[in-house]
């Protein structure tokens, strides 16, 4: 093992030893006033609970204390406690946050009110039932391409997707979208997270499929999208959803359908809207056509 | 203080202050911009001191004797950067959620006040797809821009030889926030880069991918560079303006 590794390890565990030391860390005498939805679809109401504050806490661990100590039957949903399952999505003070990541001292001085996520229905207490984004990626097209892999694939054609292959899937960008979640538009719109998983395959070297069309006239609905970018507010992995993944959709849509050069170019060719999958092409189709590419 | 340090309390403030102050604090910075245009198109036809000519101005088409005296410049040009600004998305964000509240803000006591019903919201389907047009805004600015470049050369040119005044670092800085807001167009970077898919196989496509690149991180900033260069067109009016009307002399530094 290599000295930084050890190093490494040595801290691991050392931070391993401070979590299950929590007695110490107890800070004496001071604790947090938690509000906490209780209910279900048919509706419900906050209850506050009171706990021991315990230094470096996270909305989730008190949550767990809680649910340990004062309600066993408090619903809560996670699993990695570390941010990266996207799990523990919930609303605290009516903005998403992961429960895991979101620090109790945080909210010093105000009141901490914890709901589920609400552009969703309600399960029980702090869960809420998502499976209806689950429905949507199915309907995009996936991955898409006539070459055999593994692809030789080039950096400088890549560098952009690791940006929206970040995504954990915590879905708070869709529950902070005001089209989903005040304008209730589920059937038509498909959410800023599936703007990032269209953006991604629209821009990837070896895709050869066409979203264009799905997100314009099918239910994708990008055009929906007002770019006020509150997902862009809330993605806890930093992705940028509107500037790097919806504006870049909603001009590949302009391309297809609101840009009369194009338009012209595309009647004198006879193509028609919505059948490119991007000006650039693949190496493959640029084989079929006969253009020359440098790899 | 690192710049990330500053962006971090920044916000930390920001995320504090009550979410009706974001939008009413652009409402009113959006509606004295355009009550400034409008009064000042209205009032002056023209804006021309010495060496310099006002933003607005330029170029200086029109003026034909034949048309009355109020369709000055200003009313010719001014269309161009309005609609520019008007169609841009960082503005489109400003004004749905400040002018029609769509939503003020993200939290959800804030969406709760958003005006339109769900049967009305259209998002840019309807009246809003003529935002669509942009890019054609977009590369009429550029031409302006030329314009404007030169007007500024010009501004270092007092009595026909090279000088620096107060006004001519006023045009620089102006014609600098110009162009680095338009080149940080959303627009621009997809005509550049981001509507190919794979650089390797197109011709030029290594230029095109670090022009791409360079370009994002301009839009990174996209609305800083929106707001200094409003902010810069309106000094640079108003210092013209107060020159015009001998309030103040030029300083000539060199
Ligand atoms: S930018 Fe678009 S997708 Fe994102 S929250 Fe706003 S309306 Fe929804
Ligand atoms: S894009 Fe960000 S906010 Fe949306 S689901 Fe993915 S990680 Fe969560
Ligand atoms: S528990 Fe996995 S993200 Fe919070
Ligand atoms: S997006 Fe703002 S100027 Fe084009």
């Amino acid at each position: 093992m290599s000295d930084s590794a050890a190093e490494q390890k040595g801290m691991a565990s050392k931070a391993h030893a401070e979590v299950h030391s929590d007695e110490e860390a107890t800070l004496e005498g001071k604790s947090y006033r938690l509000k906490i939805f209780r209910g279900d679809a048919e509706g419900g109401k906050e209850v506050e609970y009171e706990i021991e504050a315990i230094e470096g806490m996270v909305v989730l661990d008190a949550v767990l204390k809680i649910q340990a100590e004062q309600a066993n039957d408090l619903a809560v949903r996670w699993n990695c406690k570390a941010a990266h399952c996207g799990s523990c999505s919930a609303e605290i003070n009516g903005r998403p946050k992961l429960l895991c990541k979101t620090r109790v001292e945080e909210y010093e001085g105000q009141e901490i009110r914890v709901h589920p996520i609400r552009a969703f229905p309600v399960i029980k207490d702090l869960v809420s039932d998502v499976s209806w984004n689950y429905g949507v990626s199915a309907q995009i097209q996936p991955f898409t391409t006539s070459e055999q892999a593994p692809f030789t694939m080039y950096e400088e054609d890549v560098e952009r997707l690791y940006e929206p292959k970040k995504c954990i899937e915590c879905f708070m960008c869709q529950d902070v979208c005001h089209v989903l979640r005040t304008h209730h538009k589920h059937p038509e719109f498909a959410g800023p997270r599936f703007f990032v998983r269209s953006q991604w395959l629209e821009m990837h070297p070896k895709d050869e499929g066409n979203r264009l069309q799905f997100l314009k006239e099918g239910r994708g609905g990008v055009q929906l999208c007002n770019i006020t970018k509150c997902c862009s507010e809330v993605c806890p992995v930093g992705i940028h959803i509107t500037d790097n993944s919806i504006i870049p959709l909603k001009e590949r849509v302009a391309d297809e359908y609101y840009d009369p050069a194009k338009w012209l170019m595309r009647k004198i060719r006879g193509r028609r809207n919505g059948s490119s999958n991007g000006n650039g092409g693949t190496r493959s189709t640029h084989a079929r056509a006969g253009i020359r590419t440098n790899g | 203080m690192a710049y990330g340090d500053i962006a971090r309390s920044t916000t930390g403030v920001l995320r504090r202050l009550p979410w009706w102050t974001g939008p009413i604090a652009v409402t009113a910075a959006l509606v004295g911009f355009g009550i400034y245009v409008f009064v000042t198109v209205m009032l002056f036809d023209r804006g021309e001191y010495e060496n310099y000519l006002s933003p607005f101005y330029s170029p200086p088409v029109g003026g034909e004797s034949f048309l009355p005296a109020w369709l000055s410049p200003a009313i010719f040009i001014l269309w161009l950067p309005l609609g520019f600004r008007a169609t841009c998305y960082y503005y489109r964000k400003a004004y749905y959620r400040a002018f029609f509240w769509d939503p003020p803000a993200c939290s959800s006591k804030a969406q709760q006040r958003e005006l339109r019903g769900p049967e009305h919201y259209r998002g840019e389907t309807a009246l809003f797809v003529w935002n669509n047009i942009h890019r054609y805004f977009m590369y009429g600015s550029f031409v302006l821009l030329v314009f404007l470049t030169i007007d500024t050369v010009r501004a270092f040119l007092p009595e026909g030889s090279f000088g620096i005044t107060l006004g001519s670092l006023i045009f620089l800085v102006n014609v600098s926030l110009l162009w680095t807001y338009s080149l940080s167009c959303h627009s621009l970077r997809h005509v550049i880069g981001g509507s190919v898919d794979c650089y390797s196989c197109v011709k030029g496509g290594n230029a095109r991918r670090k022009a791409y690149n360079w370009l994002s991180v301009l839009n990174r900033q996209h609305a800083l560079w929106a707001w200094l260069s409003l902010f810069s067109l309106l000094i640079t009016d108003v210092y013209i303006r107060l020159l015009l009307a001998g309030v103040i002399t030029d300083f000539r530094l060199v």
